[in-house]
């Protein structure tokens, strides 16, 4: 199967999913074989988000050598947003029924919201938060990284610091967005109960739907010829420099799209979850995300998506299962891909039948030195 | 060659002056001057450790010269631009191990080559123009890959690598090519028809060749430059050259 027919069935599956599932959940009776539970559809839900993540990382891992092991903080910044938003909209059901202020703040004491929650009772600047915080981050954190030529691994364990320093920083009572407790009890989205079957039904059609967007936004990306320069960094970066690209505008611009993707994945995670804390910034979730594209195929993009979604189920069954060796199970996963599939699940599939062409070519029939 | 003789462009294209550049103590370039009229191609020959691809990274802005003065057209300053403007005035470099994008199509190298607007929106939504394909289209037959067009660059032979390169800086159309080690590792007949496709490249471009193999220098048939530690030991015809004591003496002495 060729990328661009295992792309439209990859859609396809989406959109069929984003209308069956929440059809199964709430036109079938709740005894009927064909029910999907209002927990399962969360779950699925959850996935998806997962698998927005996972094609955001593959735009910049994938196509353009970047392996942000920060891109969990993107998610989180997301989250946060939405969160924020879902807070505000508690108003005074809360514990102490302050209609301004939330909770954790009454507890701490504080008199008024600080500046930075401002607006977010508004449900459109919310949303602009959820995509311009993890994007000018990125912006910023881009434009220094790559100005200063940090590559390869040395980028990969800055973005690490950068999640690490923002989870510290989140785990503060003091910063103003819950502490370590983080945010939750969220009540309602845009007036609709977040405990009602059809609100998770649609958040779980929307989720689909986003991660739709999101892999046409990234095919369309990597099909133009910037996405055949962005390979071309990728592979010889000096080169593109010589031809006169700004190497560091062609990465900054892929990295600050995936981190906006990255965003919304967030927040459609956070009221699925109920909750978004500082552990959601932690180090190892964006190592997690990582070993998802690894799994499934880097450079693949529907590849990172499955993969995202493969190991999500994998972690559900084993941590019930088997709760303290799912950390070993998933290092063993990560050793084995590493080692006998280097291409992930999707990549032996596709070079199995036909070339992936954004998958490290092999020398065929001339060797290199070899006459014509 | 020929517009070296017309009068109306007297002034140099790439004018390099008392450079120096130090690594760790060890003086790669010291002093090196070096002038290069506009249409002109030249060989640089010199042993091993010269500072001949030095001199390469300071022309390019991947090295910054402790000392001297570099310029391009004239008016250029090399030595306060990055290699990405450097490549926007018109000056392409070939490195010595072939460097193409072994994951794209020989067409699709040539196309990001191509001189074309290089920010992000214009590839992004940029729509591909007419001329593009004709200059690749010419491009693929002077270079004898016509046929390796749809093929995935990784896939050709070395010295297909080495034509694919040189075409990539005949497609970026720079005023001065630089070009390193163009025909090492190649046989008698591809050397033969690399120096055939460097002459006709310096019918309209300005050319600097650093090579070792003699007898390819002697096939270019054009003015030698000897570097010897960094800085110009002699210069002129290739027979003149060879058969200068100091020469010798670099190349056979020691």
């Amino acid at each position: 199967m060729s990328a661009d027919r295992l792309g439209l069935v990859f859609v396809v599956v989406l959109a069929l999913a984003a209308i069956a599932v929440p059809a199964l959940s709430l036109a079938t009776p709740a005894d009927s074989a064909l029910n999907i539970p209002p927990y399962l559809v969360q779950l699925l839900g959850k996935y998806l988000c997962y698998a927005i993540l996972a094609v955001a990382l593959d735009l910049v891992w994938g196509y353009c050598g970047i392996l942000s092991l920060g891109h969990g903080a993107f998610f989180a910044l997301g989250g946060y947003a939405m969160g924020m938003y879902l807070m505000r909209q508690i108003g005074a059901r809360g514990v102490y029924a302050n209609p301004i202020l939330p909770d954790f703040m009454v507890f701490l004491n504080w008199k008024e919201l600080p500046v930075a929650w401002w607006g977010f009772n508004w449900f459109p600047y919310a949303m602009l938060m959820v995509v311009l915080v993890p994007g000018l981050l990125a912006l910023a954190f881009g434009w220094f990284a790559f100005r200063s030529r940090v590559t390869g691994v040395y980028l990969s364990i800055i973005t690490q610091a950068m999640t690490f320093a923002l989870f510290k920083e989140f785990f503060r009572n003091d910063f103003g967005f819950g502490g370590n407790n983080g945010l939750t009890d969220f009540k309602d989205l845009l007036g609709f109960s977040l405990q009602s079957a059809p609100v998770k039904a649609a958040l779980f059609s929307a989720s689909a739907l986003a991660l739709i967007l999101a892999y046409g936004v990234a095919r369309a990306i990597i099909g133009s010829k910037y996405g055949k320069a962005l390979t071309a960094v990728r592979d010889a970066e000096s080169r593109m420099r010589f031809l006169g690209y700004r190497v560091e505008n062609l990465k900054l611009f892929a990295f600050v799209v995936s981190a906006v993707m990255a965003g919304v994945a967030g927040a459609l995670y956070v009221p699925q979850v109920g909750i978004i804390n500082p552990s959601e910034f932690a180090p190892a979730n964006s190592i997690e995300a990582a070993i998802w594209v690894a799994v499934g195929g880097r450079g693949t993009l529907v590849g990172a998506a499955i993969g995202a979604i493969a190991v999500n189920f994998l972690k559900t069954y084993f941590t019930g299962a088997f709760p303290e060796y799912w950390l070993y199970g998933l290092g063993l996963l990560f050793v084995l891909v590493t080692l006998f599939l280097p291409k992930g699940l999707l990549g032996l599939a596709l070079t199995s039948r036909e070339k992936n062409p954004y998958a490290t070519a092999p020398a065929i029939a001339v060797e290199e030195g070899a006459d014509p | 060659m020929i517009a070296g003789d017309d009068p109306t462009l007297t002034a140099s294209l790439l004018y390099l002056d008392g450079i120096s550049v130090s690594f760790d103590g060890f003086k790669a370039l010291r002093g090196l001057s070096l002038v290069l009229a506009p249409g002109e191609m030249r060989a640089i020959i010199g042993p091993n450790g010269a500072g001949k691809t030095t001199m390469m990274d300071v022309i390019t802005g991947k090295t910054r010269p402790d000392e001297g003065d570099a310029l391009f057209d004239g008016r250029h300053d090399l030595t306060k631009l990055d290699e990405a403007e450097i490549a926007s005035l018109g000056v392409g470099r070939k490195f010595q191990k072939p460097t193409v994008f072994e994951n794209h199509s020989v067409e699709d190298n040539l196309l990001l080559a191509t001189k074309a607007p290089r920010s992000v929106f214009a590839a992004l939504f940029g729509r591909e123009e007419r001329s593009v394909r004709q200059t690749i289209d010419r491009i693929l037959a002077t270079t004898r890959l016509g046929d390796q067009r749809a093929c995935v660059a990784g896939s050709l032979s070395h010295g297909q690598k080495q034509w694919l390169e040189i075409g990539m800086l005949l497609a970026q159309n720079p005023k001065l090519l630089l070009v390193d080690e163009p025909v090492a590792g190649m046989t008698d007949a591809e050397t033969f028809a690399t120096a055939k496709l460097l002459r006709e490249i310096a019918r309209d471009h300005s050319v600097v060749v650093v090579e070792h193999d003699m007898a390819f220098v002697r096939e270019l048939g054009v003015k030698v430059t000897v570097l010897h530690e960094g800085s110009v030991l002699a210069d002129g015809p290739l027979d003149q050259v060879s058969a200068d004591p100091r020469v010798i003496e670099v190349y056979l002495g020691r």
